[in-house]
């Protein structure tokens, strides 16, 4: 803080000529004794003009080669046929929107298409809802039961991925899991040898365990820093009002931290949506196709049955509908860049 | 809560004193049961992973026992290992290295100067943070097999780069906008050419905003899967996210083992997350709210 007002005192008196002559790189000492109000024009139109050009264009040629062109790739080999055969003679065979039209009238793809989205729409409602909960918990207790409950939370969000699916492989073994076993001790029946991954639902909602356990944490602790920016004063405004728990929070939390919600569930959206380390590593999309989710599917088609076209199709309407939720994502964003 | 006070009460003791019997208690045991749900887990990964065989394949499952470090051994002793081991640092910190480099420029440009084309190429960082990657894995293997790259290292490492560079540009641009500009002004009085008063003035103070950003970095390039599975077929040029998926089908029921490589895997993210700890919530609000 005080090297701001320091800066800010030093800076006041500067006019702009002497700004823009020391912000040009070329010559060493800023100070020209005679030409005081020639150089500063063409010395900024130079290198002024051309530096942050020079210093973004790196980062923007990187992208464009491995983001871009992938991107572009993945179009154009959508409206090809290449399977395992034009991959050996590596001719191009186009065949315009028939990986498309095929796609579309395809019933596994559409199953595909319903299963993706109930899963995601599953598991964004339970993590927003639990995640909302949790957040406001962490609100209401003490200093150390927060600790503990935000420590363990750190845990969970830390965790890679691969290494949490293994783990939750390990918990619902079938034979040895402490899943079966806690399920017995609660007494429930037929949990002597339960296989958990037996169907693609069963598979799914393993899944689906493992996302919310993992994705709360970011928003239940983000919940809370912004709750604590609600200020105290408002809750206890409403609470002198007679507002219950409930009523407190629909009109006091919620408007304030709606921003935040939106952006949180499109957020989650996008990235269950696109979720595949969790999804393929669980049970690589088995048993028998049943838990393969459309970025799984696009890959198991591509590289498991050798339809390259057919998959970069599949990869280009799954990016379709992740642009979807990604504009809505974008809208919000700006918005809350433009009222900051 | 309120209607739980009986006593009259003066408006300080209103919320302190008595509801805390009740409510405090049921608050506690929720945050203890929650704690104990989120943390199970990865107890659980860690607890097996020092048990001797016999504790692990047992029905009933064995909470105590005398800790082994034989699951290690045998995990680290699988062919290879050391080979993942390198693979996986060559890849993650080249990435995070380069990101670095080629956002620092970027992000300097976008945070103190103004050129034509600024706002859009804000826009274009902000649509790369949110790229699919997972989803087009079929094309980037098709560009990696015309350019006979496939199994490649340094085209993994670059692959990764671009992965982090949006993020890395985009709370690096955080970092420069929160060192005053009349700091950068003042150096540039005192004598300093630009790139000086960038070395010797913006530098120093973005240190710990360069730390933190390299960590979530080096996160992401660590656990990434979907790209190296698809690319690098050869054992030799895989990573350790590749031998832990496969560690299970290799080893079978061999459950302390995996857990072991699971632990080994997930340590250095960990330890990385508990010192990035607090800046984790707020640097990802920044990220998720403010853009």
């Amino acid at each position: 803080m005080t090297v701001d007002s320091q800066g800010t005192a030093t800076a006041a008196p500067v006019d702009a000529p002497g700004r823009a002559a020391g912000k040009s790189k070329t010559p060493p000492p800023p100070s020209g004794p005679k030409e005081v109000l020639q150089p500063p024009r063409g010395r900024r139109s130079l290198p002024g003009g051309l530096l942050p050009y020079l210093l973004v264009a790196p980062a923007l040629l990187s992208m464009a080669v491995l983001l871009l062109y992938p991107l572009i790739r993945n179009v154009v080999l959508s409206f090809q046929q290449v399977n395992k055969r034009e991959m050996i003679t590596r001719e191009t065979v186009w065949i315009g929107f028939e990986n498309y039209t095929k796609l579309l009238g395809d019933a596994d793809f559409w199953g595909v298409v319903v299963r993706s989205v109930g899963f995601t729409a599953a598991n964004v409602a339970l993590i927003m809802l639990l995640g909302t909960l949790i957040g406001l918990l962490l609100n209401r207790l003490g200093k150390k039961m927060r600790l503990v409950l935000s420590l363990a939370l750190m845990f969970a969000w830390a965790m890679p991925i691969v290494a949490s699916v293994t783990v939750f492989r390990w918990l619902f073994d079938e034979q040895f899991g402490v899943v079966n076993w806690l399920m017995r001790t609660l007494g429930f029946a037929g949990y002597e040898q339960h296989n958990w991954f037996e169907t693609g639902f069963s598979t799914l909602v393993i899944v689906m365990i493992l996302l919310v356990w993992g994705s709360i944490p970011f928003v239940a602790l983000n919940m809370y820093a912004g709750l604590t920016t609600v200020g105290t004063e408002l809750y206890e405004a409403a609470r002198m009002d007679g507002a219950s728990g409930w009523r407190t929070f629909w009109s006091v939390v919620f408007p304030n931290l709606k921003p935040f919600f939106m952006i949180t569930t499109f957020l989650e959206v996008i990235w269950i949506f696109k979720a595949f380390a969790q999804v393929y590593a669980m049970n690589l999309g088995g048993p028998d196709r049943g838990s393969e989710t459309l970025p799984v599917y696009a890959y198991i088609e591509g590289l498991g049955q050798q339809h390259y076209g057919l998959a970069a199709a599949i990869s280009i309407l799954t990016i379709l509908m992740l642009i979807a939720a990604m504009s809505f994502y974008f809208r919000l964003i700006l918005k809350q860049e433009d009222e900051s | 809560m309120s209607t739980l006070t009986r006593t009259p009460r003066p408006a300080q003791t209103l919320r302190t004193k008595k509801p805390l019997r009740v409510g405090a208690v049921a608050k506690n045991v929720t945050a203890i049961v929650l704690a104990l749900v989120f943390v199970f887990p990865v107890y659980w990964m860690f607890s097996s992973s020092l048990k001797p065989q016999s504790e692990i394949l047992t029905k009933d499952p064995v909470f105590l026992f005398s800790p082994t470090t034989e699951n290690y051994t045998t995990a680290t002793g699988v062919d290879l290992f050391w080979t993942y081991v390198t693979n996986s640092l060559l890849v993650t910190v080249g990435a995070v290295l380069l990101a670095l480099v080629v956002a620092l420029a970027a992000s300097f440009a976008i945070a103190r100067m103004r050129f034509k084309g600024r706002k859009g190429l804000v826009l274009t960082v902000m649509m790369a943070q949110m790229a699919p990657w997972e989803v087009m894995v079929i094309a980037m293997y098709m560009i990696a097999r015309d350019g006979d790259m496939l199994n490649s290292i340094p085209l993994l490492t670059l692959i990764y780069f671009v992965m982090v560079l949006p993020f890395t540009i985009w709370t690096l641009r955080g970092f420069i906008a929160a060192v005053p500009v009349e700091l950068e002004e003042a150096a540039q009085i005192d004598g300093c050419t630009r790139g000086q008063a960038f070395r010797k003035v913006i530098f120093p103070l973005l240190a710990p905003g360069l730390m933190s950003t390299s960590l979530f970095g080096f996160i992401t390039a660590w656990n990434e899967f979907a790209m190296v599975l698809v690319l690098n077929k050869d054992k030799e040029a895989q990573t350790l996210t590749l031998w832990l998926t496969q560690f299970q089908t290799a080893f079978g029921s061999d459950w302390g083992a995996t857990m072991a490589a699971s632990t080994l895997f997930a340590l250095p993210v960990l330890i990385v997350f508990v010192f990035l700890q607090r800046r984790a919530v707020g640097g990802m609000t920044a990220g998720a709210v403010k853009g």
